[in-house]
């Protein structure tokens, strides 16, 4: 199966009067057509950078300093902006946070889609509106008619996400970028938020990435999981995979430090802090922390595999037995 | 939005209130006698304390005040020693003038001013927006009047392209029939274009330097407005959602930042209306600040009172009408 | 840049304060052999119909328009601070009808407002500066509001209401040495407006009246001779405004910068 959006040794540095930040470094991922993929991690661990890195949406003070992105063929970063013009909002969509102050206060979100359904040739011009509408069905929203005229202050956290779901899969993209979704919105709306994603994903064979820092969100909604600490990505797999068996230190630890259900065992923080990046540690960024540091660590350190679908970037994985919680 | 409507209304009552009171104070309060005034200078002690008694200087606080509001009904403002006529009757026929140098101004400072400060955020620390800057810092701290002056020097004395600063026509042209009081608008009605080329010719350089004024603090606003709003999160969604940029810049920013300028435009007629009178001095306009400063020269205080009464209650409703507006134009108000 | 600034006001102040001492000419004193004569070497900046050496009178002038913006905003910040202070800690029907006034003070635009208070009262120095110091007061008295309510909920006026301090020691010796940055921004930037409206009423008759010079009126005093080409006599009064005006400015600007950077955009 060819990958659908492969990202190869990706790196972001921001300029900033106190020097530069290396918010990603030689982040790996690999999307699969109608897969639904999670990127997790701790805020800042350059997630949201790298999403938007996708779409090229960054502006100067922070700057792609090399890899390549691919996606369906094309490395996006090679793209003029005429072109990455045309792959935005079309075959590439993103959702993000904060679903209210994501609408135009002053449109209403019919005409909102209309707009994106005509820019984008997905409806032709006098259907935009019934087009519209039918979207804003299929997301769930009742009268949609009604709902069409009217304006973002006027919805719930729950439908303003809806309308930016519709407005994301109006025009049918290939993968969908959704960055912490359900921030903000109450936990059964959330879940509801969660479902529909899903849902609309395999109806339309979107592929889904989906940036959270929650696992839970990940065990029930993704096939696969990349794990991401301080700008590097760590760890690949199967959610099964990760939950069963975490290969790479900071995820077990990541595990380790969540609450049961049931009370059983203690909740471990992860010792130490994310390292400064500014001027991170040479090598895996997580070695000032980790309990199984080696001298290897100090360098870049190379990817292995270790199972089936399942790859980590540790030199010290093997032999390291998980005896931990989580499932 | 009735609601909305209805609240701001009642708001304009008590504030029409303060606002006569204010210049009841100041007119009978503040030191000074008026009937002294009233009186003349060949008055005895007599003639004054019959004046004092007539004018009602000798009641109570609260009744004078009461007597002051039933007079602004009737709409006695007083009567001007100059002219010799009632207060009302000279600002009525003078307001024209004001009126159409304060509109030409406005439109001066709204087209150059807004589009200025939309490109200079637009195009951050470019050249045109290290222009806006300096403008917006340096006309600031510039006097009016100073301004003025020096453009009455380099256009009318050294370049010879504007006109001498004798009123709102020159001298050997007749007015066209009165219809608005606007000589422009009058002189395009009955097609007069010897008249309407005087006019304007007269306009120009009074309004350019009144609309400069506010111009300065206008850029500075509708661009501190159109940066925050190019940071918003819409905006970065409108991005993410490949849409071009002349519909997000010019569009969708644009429009979201014109709302809030719109309670601006409030701001800015304040100070049209402050600089009006020194333009009006400068350029001998014959307007309502002219006939108020003229007053005050000749120790005639009615009409200063009542003159900062006049602009005290269209600035009122000129904060009124600019919040009606922006009600009616931005959604988020309009409804619910 | 700032630091220009910074040191045109310096410079303008103790030019200023030590006028009498450091100009050659005496400001009022008529030189009728040398009138309206143009920039040279033995006038630097000209001198007007009386023979008056233009550059001694502006920085004679200078004491007048800065003392007048000096003692307006120190009149209006006491004013103000108190009433925003009292209004902002007790609430209620004081805070209430304070508002009011307030508002009714912005209701005008401040200029006339100057205007009609000063016709009101006269011609003096004194006056003026009630003036103008009234139409300054709503700034201060708004922004140590706000403070006030910021501060009231904060801890430390709990702390101090339990160990027994009487209400006005809280208000005054607790949170008032707060409020004070954003207030130093403030009235360093309205020291520049003061200076401008007092030469505006100045220009216009209503401020300071001859023989004492001031700025406003220098410029007055020149607008005649435009059109008979003696531009000095208008121009360099302005000139002092204006750069006077823009120093405060940068330098209220680079404070706000230092002192209290969430106050940007304002």
């Amino acid at each position: 199966m060819t990958d659908l959006l492969a990202l190869r040794d990706l790196s972001v540095h921001f300029d900033t009067d106190d020097g530069v930040v290396q918010a990603v470094d030689g982040a790996a991922l690999r999307i699969g057509p109608g897969e639904v993929v999670g990127l997790v991690g701790e805020s800042g661990s350059g997630k949201s950078v790298t999403a938007l890195a996708i779409l090229r949406l960054l502006r100067p003070p922070a700057r792609v300093v090399g890899g390549r992105i691919e996606f369906a063929g094309r490395d996006l970063l090679g793209l003029s902006e005429e072109e990455m013009r045309s792959v935005r909002g079309s075959q590439i969509s993103m959702v993000f946070q904060s679903p209210r102050t994501s609408l135009n206060p002053v449109l209403p979100v019919g005409r909102q889609i209309e707009r994106l359904l005509a820019l984008h040739g997905a409806a032709a011009p006098g259907q935009a509106r019934e087009r519209a509408v039918a979207m804003l069905r299929e997301v769930g929203i009742a009268e949609p008619e009604r709902r069409a005229g009217q304006y973002a202050h006027q919805l719930s956290g729950g439908m303003c996400q809806r309308v930016m779901i519709a407005m994301a899969l109006a025009t049918n993209p290939r993968l969908l970028i959704a960055d912490e979704p359900t921030t903000g919105l109450d936990v059964s709306i959330a879940a509801q938020i969660l479902e529909l994603l899903r849902d609309l994903g395999r109806r339309t064979g979107a592929a889904i990435l989906l940036i959270t820092h929650d696992l839970g969100v990940v065990a029930r909604l993704c096939d696969r999981v990349v794990v991401m600490h301080a700008g590097q990505t760590v760890e690949w797999a199967r959610v099964r995979g990760l939950f069963h068996a975490p290969a790479h230190p900071y995820t077990r630890a990541l595990l380790r430090s969540i609450p049961r259900v049931d009370g059983a065992g203690a909740m471990e923080p992860i010792p130490g802090g994310v390292p400064s990046l500014l001027a991170p540690p040479p090598g895996c960024r997580f070695a000032p922390r980790c309990s199984l540091v080696q001298a290897e660590c100090a360098a870049p350190v190379s990817v292995r595999t270790i199972g089936e679908d399942h790859a980590v970037a540790c030199v010290a994985v093997e032999g390291a037995e998980w005896s931990g919680r989580g499932r | 939005m009735l609601g909305y409507i209805g609240r701001r209304i009642l708001l304009v009552v008590p504030t029409l209130f303060g606002v006569t009171l204010v210049t009841f104070v100041l007119t009978y309060v503040l030191p000074g006698n008026p009937a002294l005034v009233k009186a003349g200078p060949l008055a005895t002690p007599q003639h004054i304390a019959e004046m004092e008694r007539r004018m009602g200087l000798d009641q109570p606080m609260a009744v004078q005040y009461w007597r002051y509001l039933r007079g602004l009904f009737r709409g006695d403002l007083g009567e001007s020693h100059i002219t010799g006529r009632p207060v009302l009757e000279d600002l009525v026929q003078r307001v024209p003038a004001t009126l159409e140098l304060t509109l030409a101004a406005l439109l001066v400072a709204l087209a150059a001013g807004i589009p200025l400060g939309v490109v200079a955020a637009v195009r951050r620390d470019g050249w045109l927006d290290h222009v806006s800057r300096l403008l917006g810092v340096g006309g600031v701290a510039m006097p009016t009047f100073w301004t003025g002056l020096l453009a009455l020097y380099v256009f009318f004395y050294a370049l010879g392209v504007a006109p001498p600063p004798l009123g709102r026509l020159a001298t050997d042209i007749t007015p066209p029939p009165r219809v608005t009081g606007l000589l422009t608008v009058d002189a395009l009605a009955a097609a007069d274009w010897r008249a309407l080329g005087s006019a304007l010719h007269q306009l120009v350089l009074p309004a350019l330097v009144l609309g400069f004024s506010v111009m300065a603090p206008l850029t500075r606003m509708v661009r501190a407005t159109m940066l925050e709003v190019l940071e918003s999160d819409y905006i970065k969604a409108a991005w993410a959602a490949g849409l071009p940029r002349r519909t997000v810049v010019y569009g969708d920013a644009l429009r979201n930042c014109m709302i809030p300028v719109i309670t601006l435009i409030g701001v800015v007629f304040g100070f049209l209306m402050a600089g009006n009178v020194v333009v009006e001095s400068v350029f001998a306009w014959p307007g309502i600040g002219n006939y108020a400063v003229a007053a005050m020269m000749s120790k005639d205080s009615g009409p200063i009172q009542s003159f900062v009464l006049f602009v005290g209650v269209v600035y009122v409703f000129v904060n009124l009408a600019v919040d009606l507006v922006y009600g009616l134009v931005d959604p988020r108000i309009r409804l619910r | 840049m700032s630091l220009a600034a910074l040191g045109v006001i310096v410079a303008v102040t103790l030019g200023a304060a030590a006028a009498p001492l450091i100009m050659p000419y005496d400001p009022d004193a008529p030189d009728a052999d040398h009138a309206l004569e143009a920039p040279g070497p033995r006038h630097w900046l000209g001198t007007d119909l009386y023979g008056r050496d233009q550059l001694t009178r502006i920085v004679h002038a200078g004491r007048v328009d800065l003392l007048v913006a000096l003692a307006a905003t120190a009149m209006a910040l006491s004013v103000g601070a108190v009433l925003g202070a009292v209004s902002g800690y007790r609430g209620g029907w004081i805070d209430q009808l304070l508002m009011r006034v307030i508002d009714t003070i912005q209701a005008f635009p401040s200029f006339i407002l100057a205007m009609g208070i000063a016709a009101a009262l006269g011609n003096s120095v004194t006056n003026i500066v009630i003036a103008i110091a009234i139409t300054h007061v709503p700034i201060y008295a708004r922004l140590i509001r706000g403070e006030m309510l910021r501060i009231r909920e904060m801890e430390y006026a709990e702390a101090a209401r339990t160990v027994g301090n009487r209400q006005r020691r809280i208000i005054f010796y607790h949170l008032l040495p707060n409020c004070f940055p954003p207030v130093i921004v403030q009235a360093t930037l309205a020291m520049g407006f003061a200076i401008l409206t007092v030469a505006a009423l100045s220009y216009i008759g209503l401020g300071i009246r001859p023989p004492t010079s001031e700025w406003g009126a220098m410029t007055a005093e020149g607008a005649g001779y435009i059109v008979s080409g003696e531009w000095w006599i208008f121009l360099f009064p302005g000139v002092a405004i204006m750069a006077t005006v823009l120093s405060f400015n940068l330098v209220g600007d680079a404070l706000r910068d230092v002192l209290d950077p969430r106050m940007k955009g304002v």
